[in-house]
């Protein structure tokens, strides 16, 4: 429904289809950017903690980097669909 | 302002064949050699790694045990532990395979990572898909199996109305897609961030003094893209061998 209204709104505006996409995969960046930022920051401090635990942090910190990142990445694809 | 247009995407990933008939199976494109590539560096590598077994290795010998080394410790042992053995050799011809298809995305002449095509990491994935579901069938039985996958141990009863369904969902729709979808998308965006700072930099080089001195500035921005990309190349590899590594331990292991 209200992808409806945005589209009739961005008829209005002259905003483009091209035009959405690109914004709403800039929205839909900044979920899975806070994320791994925390996520990051958390393994860098848990290894300066205990550098001897630092290769099983580094595997656990990638594991989740990727389940992160896939949002995004989803996002990025759907970008190309909505074109 | 610039008097370039970005090319659109089929003009940077579709590549015309040059052998074969167009369209049909057997058509060799550019994808396709990197495939060949592939394989054939897979098998350089290992043929002159095995050849002497020398007990102190060097050389090919060196690299080719550092690799299985690598995968052994860095992602057998840590994802599934010492029945995740057998696995290593599937896992160390994906994370090779998936590895040399995305580099050629920066070998020049070529610069195509084959991983950019859906078809590539959608073949790979579907292959994963079926390795880690079957042995979780030959592991624990087909019907016990889907008990296994689907019913997580702990859960009252009324709510295995709502687990079921999600767990059904996640682990046998959304898993394959969201491991294709990783390495396609982040292969493709690397691909066209490269072709972006290429095409700009074409632009504006050599169509006057203002526009040769402003172009140095993507030119810096594509050198270290491209080297940003090396990394991107190996990570993603890496990050695909070990959800392989991590599906795989979630199919086999047996609950405490």
């Amino acid at each position: 429904m209200s992808a409806i209204v945005l589209a009739q709104a961005a008829a209005e505006s002259g905003l483009t289809d091209k035009g959405i996409a690109a914004l709403t995969y800039g929205l839909g960046a900044i979920g899975p950017g806070i994320g791994i930022g925390y996520l990051v920051g958390q393994s860098v401090q848990a290894m300066a903690r205990q550098p001897e635990s630092a290769g099983m942090v580094r595997t656990t910190m990638f594991l989740g980097i990727a389940f992160v990142e896939a949002l995004a990445l989803i996002g990025f694809v759907v970008f190309f669909l909505a074109q | 302002m610039f008097a370039t247009e970005f090319p659109p995407l089929s003009h940077i990933v579709n590549w015309p064949g040059f052998a074969g008939t167009e369209g049909e199976w057997y058509e060799f494109n550019k994808i396709v050699l990197v495939y060949v590539f592939a394989i054939l560096m897979i098998g350089a590598f290992f043929f002159f790694g095995s050849r002497k077994k020398a007990l102190v290795p060097k050389g090919t010998q060196n690299l080719a045990e550092m690799a299985v080394d690598f995968i052994e410790e860095g992602i057998v042992m840590d994802t599934m532990g010492e029945p995740g053995k057998k696995y290593s050799p599937f896992l160390l011809s994906l994370f090779l395979f998936v590895w040399f298809t995305n580099i050629f995305g920066i070998i020049p002449v070529i610069q195509m990572p084959a991983s950019a095509r859906i078809a590539l990491p959608m073949f790979l994935a579907l292959l994963a898909y079926f390795v880690y579901h079957i042995s979780g069938m030959i592991e624990h039985g087909p019907l016990k199996y889907f008990k296994h996958a689907l019913v997580p141990p702990g859960v009252p009863a009324a709510l295995l109305l709502l687990v079921v369904p999600i767990e059904f969902i996640s682990k046998f729709l959304v898993q394959p897609f969201s491991h294709t979808v990783r390495l396609f998308a982040n292969m493709l965006a690397g691909h066209i961030l490269l072709v972006t700072f290429g095409v700009l930099t074409a632009a504006l080089i050599g169509t006057g003094v203002l526009a040769t001195f402003v172009g140095v500035l993507p030119l810096i921005a594509l050198i270290f893209f491209t080297l940003f990309e090396v990394l991107v190349a190996f990570l993603q590899a890496y990050v695909f061998t070990l959800l392989t590594g991590v599906y795989i331990n979630a199919a086999i292991s047996h609950d405490h």
